[in-house]
């Protein structure tokens, strides 16, 4: 009889009752404490249905509230009373109601006989640990909290606020260094009695009451200074979610606590009854018996934060709406979008295919419909070519085409001819888009189009007022996305240049570079066709200067740098 | 300031919408004295829904439903008398308007006021499926519990229409067959969504229906977003079907700072070979949205070719899919 349990129980009383017999039967006196918050009747019962066990008792009662002293006082109560009326308990563990035993009580009891001058508490300086809930480390310790956090939120922030203006700090007793960590401790009976027996209690009782949650830092704190030998750990399992409330276990989690090692998980959902029926019996011994080692259960709920606080990227969804500038990132992968390329090259779709595998859509905010890849009418996550279902919300659509793709990366070709208006700032924007632009090569279709010339003036005119405010777009102080700009005169000088450059971004390229270039379109009589452009009055500038006098791909002298915004 | 006076009176119209279409209500079997402090309670309205009802039936209590308070629409399938039978459902009738009611939510408003105070209150419809994080190794108690602990209120979930492959038609359903089974396929990503300025709440718009009937008119296609499980205050009121809530605050089951709040999916198995004959009674009865505007859309396009499965289109394997595919999240619950 070396290990004594102390109890803190407010709900679920079944489940402490059967907890409580199962520390019972190997030997361990129990101390309960029960919320002074439940009633009579449902105390009484308790008592009773604990009564044929004769080394449990019940110690007084204090109201407790989360974060209030209540629960410390609880505690002394209780090691008081263990500590009087079972002499021959050398370590105390207090644990709560729904705190379950996973390994046999016997190897604790083992486990700690070996260890008798160890006190398990953690206990770390308030500057060492990232554990702060509401913005506060040290100033727990030096303001005055006489407010509940749950029920009296307003008045509580308001009384930190009130006390940070003024300056006010509070003397903290004796020079002791404030410790905080897990309120589930195991200490021996020299530590515990030292620090209930301290002559200066009431002075370090009358400190603690209004520091914020003392129930994590009372004994912490003054455990340092009593104890020979601290282990800084909780030998009881306890995750903490990013609110500061305990991770429940589920019956799902029966595998993972056979493997956590731990002596005692909390906190238990009170109806897991595969769990309670798998750790309350003799057969538990199925467990290795190695030293507790919480650490493998730490990465499920450390995602589980993670999702919760920031999420998958460039996921919309039902429960994930984040407000502009929140979405860590506006789509989930890279993307590139090409403008130009495609009026420039005659093959410019399934070259770009070839030489990256990645897939490569056309005009995907073509006018008429969402040109996929392969002309299919439906994609991947059965996103539909519809162009008003497209153009209803354009950004959900550039979303969801991204995210339905993850794992391969994705291309389209995009120009003045499409629904860019609702699209641009998205993609200029989102830091996962490359855009490469060759400027005024809408012009080559025009030029090859059977179009009356009228009508071809007109549409010239209409397409360069667009592409032209789509560059000011690109090239604003609010683009995040990679953008480079060629005017198309410049690009034809040296178009492999720019073109490898774009690949090498990329990165799939396959390994036998670029072997194969894609055919450009013949221009012969371009530069004509815009000087007639300019003699009917409409000025075409965005492609560079093109000389009427055609000299087509003669590379010259003195190539021009691609030209990288951002 | 004025918004929220406004949304009050709101508030207190629908409550008293809810007193005033009571009065319809008839009790046939109340059973509710049977409900215990913590049960998690369901309300649903139906009519001839007869074939649904034992498999329905049968899922919630797997779940851990507790009690189920029924309005049953003036069925005449032999529905009602079957739900008077069982041992855990409460069941009123009426013979007044579907649309009048608005499609239902005052009489489940009233019902939810009246027994649903304090309680987890869930309202679906007979061919919509509760799918939650772990809800195939956590009762809803699970789920009811941790919210309590989280301070949180109200629980999302989108509704998935799922779909068979072929045509609807072809494979007939089999009462007390899991529906899923037959429309076992689903759209897992092509939904739009849109945040409602005046009542905070998300209008979710996609999926099968959007894609096969709505692709020219998408503004008019059903809405998915549903807030189907709340933790029941009387002063809650259900405004338009379970899309959205007054309080407001109760709407904002999403979060908008990158994070991911827990929701579910509500499962839609609408489309079952019983289909077809309820759209063409439902256009004649017009007691639908808007005109029963979806029906028109269904009448036009299913009458050749009632297929909506594509190459595209995923099948059904369990929540822990759809929580990949990003159709729902496990938030913070591990």
């Amino acid at each position: 009889m070396s290990v004594g349990i102390v109890m803190l129980v407010h709900t679920a009383f079944n489940r402490a009752e059967q907890v409580a017999r199962h520390w019972a039967a190997s030997g361990c006196p129990i101390v309960i404490h029960v919320d002074k918050f439940v009633s009579k009747p449902v105390y009484n019962d308790f008592v009773k249905a604990l009564a044929d066990l004769p080394h449990v008792r019940f110690s007084k009662r204090h109201r407790c509230e989360w974060g209030t002293w209540g629960l410390v006082a609880a505690t002394q109560c209780a090691s008081e009373m263990m500590l009087r009326e079972f002499k021959d308990v050398r370590h105390v563990y207090l644990a709560s109601g729904s705190c379950l035993p996973l390994r046999p009580v016997q190897e604790l009891i083992d486990y700690l006989a070996e260890r008798p001058q160890t006190d398990f508490v953690e206990s770390a300086t308030t500057a060492d640990v990232p554990w702060t809930i509401g913005g506060l480390d040290h100033e727990r310790f030096t303001l005055r909290f006489p407010f509940s956090w749950r029920k009296n939120r307003f008045l509580f922030d308001k009384y930190v606020a009130l006390q940070r203006t003024v300056g006010y700090r509070r003397r903290i007793p004796n020079g002791i260094v404030p410790h905080m960590g897990s309120q589930w401790w195991c200490l021996t009976r020299q530590t515990l009695s030292a620090i209930l027996e301290d002559p200066d209690r009431a002075i370090y009782d009358r400190y603690f009451r209004t520091v914020w949650i003392p129930d994590e830092s009372y004994f912490q704190t003054l455990s340092r200074l009593y104890s020979r030998q601290i282990e800084s750990r909780s030998l009881t399992l306890s995750k903490f979610d990013y609110q500061g409330k305990p991770h429940i276990f589920y019956d799902d989690h029966l595998q993972l606590l056979r493997r956590s090692d731990c002596f005692v998980a909390r906190k238990i959902w009170p109806f897991a009854d595969k769990l309670y029926e798998a750790f309350l019996t003799d057969q538990a011994s199925a467990m290795k018996r190695t030293e507790p080692n919480p650490g493998k259960i730490d990465r499920i709920f450390a995602k589980a934060v993670d999702r919760r606080t920031r999420g998958r990227p460039g996921l919309y969804m039902q429960s994930r709406f984040p407000v502009e500038g929140r979405e860590n990132g506006l789509t989930c992968a890279q993307y590139s979008v090409f403008e130009g390329f495609n009026d420039l090259f005659e093959n410019f779709e399934p070259w770009l295919a070839r030489v990256t595998a990645t897939r490569v859509h056309g005009n995907l905010f073509a006018p008429e419909r969402a040109e996929f890849s392969g002309g299919q009418t439906v994609m991947n996550g059965a996103l539909s070519d519809s162009a008003a279902l497209r153009d209803y919300n354009p950004r959900a659509f550039l979303a969801s085409l991204i995210w339905n793709t993850r794992g391969e990366r994705q291309c389209f070709q995009l120009g003045p001819r499409d629904r860019i208006k609702k699209i641009e700032w998205d993609i200029a924007k989102d830091p996962n888009a490359q855009v490469s632009v060759i400027s005024g090569a809408w012009a080559v279709p025009l030029f090859k189009s059977n179009l009356n010339f009228s009508e071809i003036r007109e549409e010239a005119a209409r397409q360069q007022r667009i592409e032209s405010k789509h560059l000011d777009v690109l090239r604003s102080p609010w683009t995040k996305a990679r953008v480079r700009i060629w005017s198309m005169s410049e690009f034809i000088e040296a178009p492999m240049e720019p073109l490898q450059t774009i690949i090498d971004e990329i990165g799939k390229q396959s390994q036998h570079g670029l072997s194969e270039v894609p055919k450009m379109s013949d221009l012969s009589g371009f530069g004509q066709f815009l000087q007639n452009l300019k003699n009917q009055g409409m000025h075409p500038y965005l492609m560079g200067d093109f000389p009427v006098e055609h000299h087509q791909n003669e590379p010259q002298s003195g190539k021009r740098k691609p030209y990288l915004v951002r | 300031m004025l918004q929220s006076y406004i949304m009050r009176l709101r508030r207190k119209r629908h409550r008293l919408r809810a007193f005033r279409k009571h009065f319809s209500l008839k009790t046939v079997v109340n059973r509710t004295g049977k409900i215990r402090p913590g049960d998690v309670l369901l309300f649903s309205t139906m009519r001839d829904e007869f074939v649904r009802l034992p498999y329905f039936l049968k899922y919630y209590r797997n779940l851990g439903v507790a009690h189920f308070l029924i309005v049953d629409n003036d069925s005449s399938d032999g529905g009602r008398e079957y739900l008077a039978e069982q041992p855990d459902v409460s069941l009123w009738t009426t013979k007044a308007s579907y649309k009048k009611s608005k499609f239902g939510v005052d009489w489940l408003n009233w019902l939810q006021r009246k027994y649903g105070h304090g309680h987890w209150t869930l309202v679906v419809d007979p061919d919509e499926l509760f799918v939650y994080p772990f809800c195939d190794t956590r009762p809803i108690r699970a789920l009811t519990d941790w919210l309590d602990v989280s301070q949180v209120k109200s629980f999302g979930a989108m509704l998935l229409d799922m779909y068979p492959k072929g045509r609807i038609d072809a494979v007939p359903y089999i009462p007390g067959q899991d529906p899923i089974e037959i429309a076992s396929w689903f759209d897992p990503g092509n939904y739009m969504i849109e945040k409602n300025r005046s009542y905070g709440n998300l209008w979710i718009q996609g999926g099968p229906r959007s894609r096969v009937f709505f692709s020219d008119r998408p503004k008019k296609a059903p809405a998915l977003n549903k807030i189907p499980l709340v933790k029941w205050d009387k002063k809650y009121t259900y405004i338009s079907s379970t899309h959205m809530l007054l309080p407001r605050g109760l709407n904002k089951t999403y979060d908008e700072w990158g994070g991911e709040r827990a929701s579910g999916v509500l499962l839609h198995a609408k489309f079952l070979n019983t289909f077809p004959a309820k759209a063409e009674e439902e256009l004649t009865r017009g007691q639908h949205y808007s005109g029963s505007v979806e029906y028109k859309a269904y009448a036009e396009n299913f009458q050749d070719n009632p297929d909506l499965w594509c190459k595209w289109s995923e099948k059904y394997i369990n929540w822990r899919q759809l929580e990949i595919l990003g159709l729902m999240s496990k938030g913070n619950w591990a």
